[in-house]
């Protein structure tokens, strides 16, 4: 399947990505080439095949639902680029 | 004596032991070797100053209980490091500096070792030759042109040039194995679930595994054993006992069956690379290895089902750079507007690739068509690993299909450079164990890997063939220093 253009400006869309007008050629070429490299996939009939879940026979453990952290909050706020006492500082949201 | 910094971890670490030298001449020889380095570019981030406190502190207190004790180690930059900046190769991430450790680094700090630096990788983990990082390429000791491989890239031209000891990588497609292959070096990709993958930067969760990369096969397991085990905080890691892979590392491999898969002799693949994979099948021969010829059917499969889950699974683990809580923040209109153009400066153009066709293969309409058939794919190609395993304890095969190619030559292709990933893709989707040891040149005195790929759980084994391997190989660095 060709990926065209107009597909390449929705998927950019649905990742948040913007894209320039000018990159879209060519990144309409190159997910095209990767789409038709990946359609080799269907040569392979899977009708009967079971997908994979985990690839290690290890049944997930159960632990206690407990609070061992906690009062970080200013460890979580470090790295933010924006930032006041207590919050994640964003554009406004509501009008 | 030759010069610390041309010794193996495991001589450093008894060298250290036996007072024949102490931790801050160890640590000042790395230094020294890695501030001579400058045009390999491994380095994003010095932490010279500190591993020279970290030394002498040691020296003071002498404690050599660790597996580990009093050497500095440089990591890649995907393992979160507590108050160093941790960057996974990206601009999105140029600022971020954790408030905690990975578990995967924090066990090496358990065992007596120190940070050194924090090495250059391809963008997220995303490539087989270090072009795609935000820091620019990293070089290969071999060549001034030549890509170290990719996209523990800066971690591998390190090791190699003598700049740390040893050092760990990822590897979700091969991250590990293929530079190691590219740089003369030994590198192990253990059983998914054998390390934990809590602190290391997400790229595919369902393949990322952490994995030593070393000078030689003894110090890989001295490695391993260090940095495995299981961790409450990440499910998928494995509650099961780390062997000591050191003490149990033996060259008798008498009677091991190793499987040949004849589907890795792939179409224009130089000969060269051919006559080593034959001269690896009479180095176990002479160890006493049986050999067998297995199939390994859904092969060619391997990579396009990777190039469906890999970016299925890092287009939903990178939703988590917006902007908001870390990181590379733009300008924008409104929130919506804030987060395209972040997302838009702060990501590079194979990380961009890799989010749009994940993007594409989970939305609406496409689910069953790419994903659920590339996780049946999946199924098929363990399937295979599984029935060959019933007849044989490992299988070999090259590392990769060339030698280290030059910098530009494929980045301008996706799918050639993907391409590069062929032998290895297939054991991360089966969560197997696997190992590239260097076993000869090419005709352009560049170094060429050999695989062995295990059982499940099963690295003591791969580790031991290895050694028979580098044994019989006789494999020496033969570069001509060109960058200090």
């Amino acid at each position: 399947m060709s990926i065209d253009k107009d597909t390449v400006k929705h998927i950019s869309k649905l990742a948040r990505i913007s894209l320039d007008e000018n990159k879209v050629e060519s990144l309409s070429k190159d997910l095209t080439s990767i789409m038709k490299f990946i359609e080799s996939l269907n040569e392979l009939n899977t009708d009967k095949t079971t997908p994979l879940t985990s690839i290690i026979n290890a049944s997930l453990k159960s632990r206690k639902d407990e609070v061992k952290d906690g009062k970080i909050r200013n460890q979580i706020l470090k790295n933010s680029p924006e930032k006041n006492d207590e919050f994640f500082v964003v554009p406004k949201v509501i009008e | 004596m030759s010069k610390i910094s041309e010794l193996s971890l495991t001589k450093i670490v008894n060298g250290i032991k036996k007072k024949d030298f102490s931790s801050e001449e160890v640590t000042k020889s790395f230094i020294d070797s890695s501030k001579k380095s400058k045009k390999l570019n491994t380095y994003i981030t010095e932490c010279f100053d500190e591993a020279l406190k970290f030394s002498k502190n040691f020296d003071k207190k002498k404690d050599y209980k660790g597996l580990l004790s009093g050497v500095p180690i440089a990591v890649k930059d995907l393992f979160c490091t507590k108050n160093v900046k941790t960057t996974a190769g990206s601009k999105i991430l140029h600022n971020f500096i954790p408030t905690y450790e990975s578990t995967v680094t924090n066990n090496l700090w358990s065992q007596g070792a120190f940070l050194l630096g924090k090495l250059n990788c391809d963008e997220f983990a995303m490539g087989s030759s270090n072009e795609t990082s935000f820091f620019g390429n990293v070089k290969n000791p071999y060549g001034e042109k030549l890509v170290p491989g990719g996209s523990s890239g800066g971690s591998a031209s390190a090791l190699a040039a003598g700049l740390t000891p040893a050092t760990i990588g990822t590897d979700t497609g091969g991250s590990i194995r293929q530079p190691a292959s590219f740089t003369g070096t030994v590198g192990l990709k253990p059983t998914y679930g054998r390390c934990s993958r809590w602190g290391i930067v997400a790229f595919a969760s369902s393949l990322d595994q952490a994995g030593p990369m070393t000078n030689n096969v003894e110090d890989s397991a001295l490695l391993l054993q260090a940095m495995s085990g299981y961790d409450s905080k990440d499910s998928t890691s494995v509650d099961k006992k780390v062997e000591n892979y050191s003490s149990n590392l033996t060259e008798k491999i008498k009677g091991l069956k190793i499987g040949i898969p004849k589907e890795y002799r792939v179409d224009k693949m130089p000969t060269e690379i051919d006559d080593l994979w034959k001269k690896g099948i009479e180095y176990l021969k002479d160890a006493g290895a049986i050999i067998k010829n297995i199939s390994l059917e859904h092969t060619m499969y391997a990579l396009p089902a990777y190039y469906i889950v890999a970016p299925a699974e890092a287009s939903s683990n990178l939703a988590r750079y917006d902007g908001v809580k870390y990181g590379h923040r733009a300008r924008g209109k409104n929130l919506i507007e804030m987060y395209e153009n972040t997302r838009s400066e702060g990501f590079g153009n194979e990380v961009k690739r890799r989010i749009l066709i994940g993007t594409y293969v989970l939305s609406s309409g496409y689910y069953d068509a790419y994903y659920l058939k590339a996780q049946k794919v999946r199924q098929l190609i363990k399937n295979d690993f599984d029935k060959a395993f019933k007849d044989v304890d490992a299988i070999l095969t090259p590392s990769t299909p060339s030698s280290a190619f030059k910098i530009g030559d494929k980045s301008d292709d996706p799918v050639s450079m993907y391409l590069n990933d062929i032998f290895t893709v297939p054991v991360n989707l089966s969560g197997l164990p696997a190992i590239s040891v260097p076993a000869g040149y090419d005709k352009n005195n560049l170094p060429l890997g050999l695989q062995l790929i295990g059982k499940a759980f099963d690295e003591q084994t791969i580790l031991n063939l290895s050694l028979a391997i580098e044994k019989r190989a006789n494999f020496k660095k033969n570069y001509k220093v060109w960058w200090s």
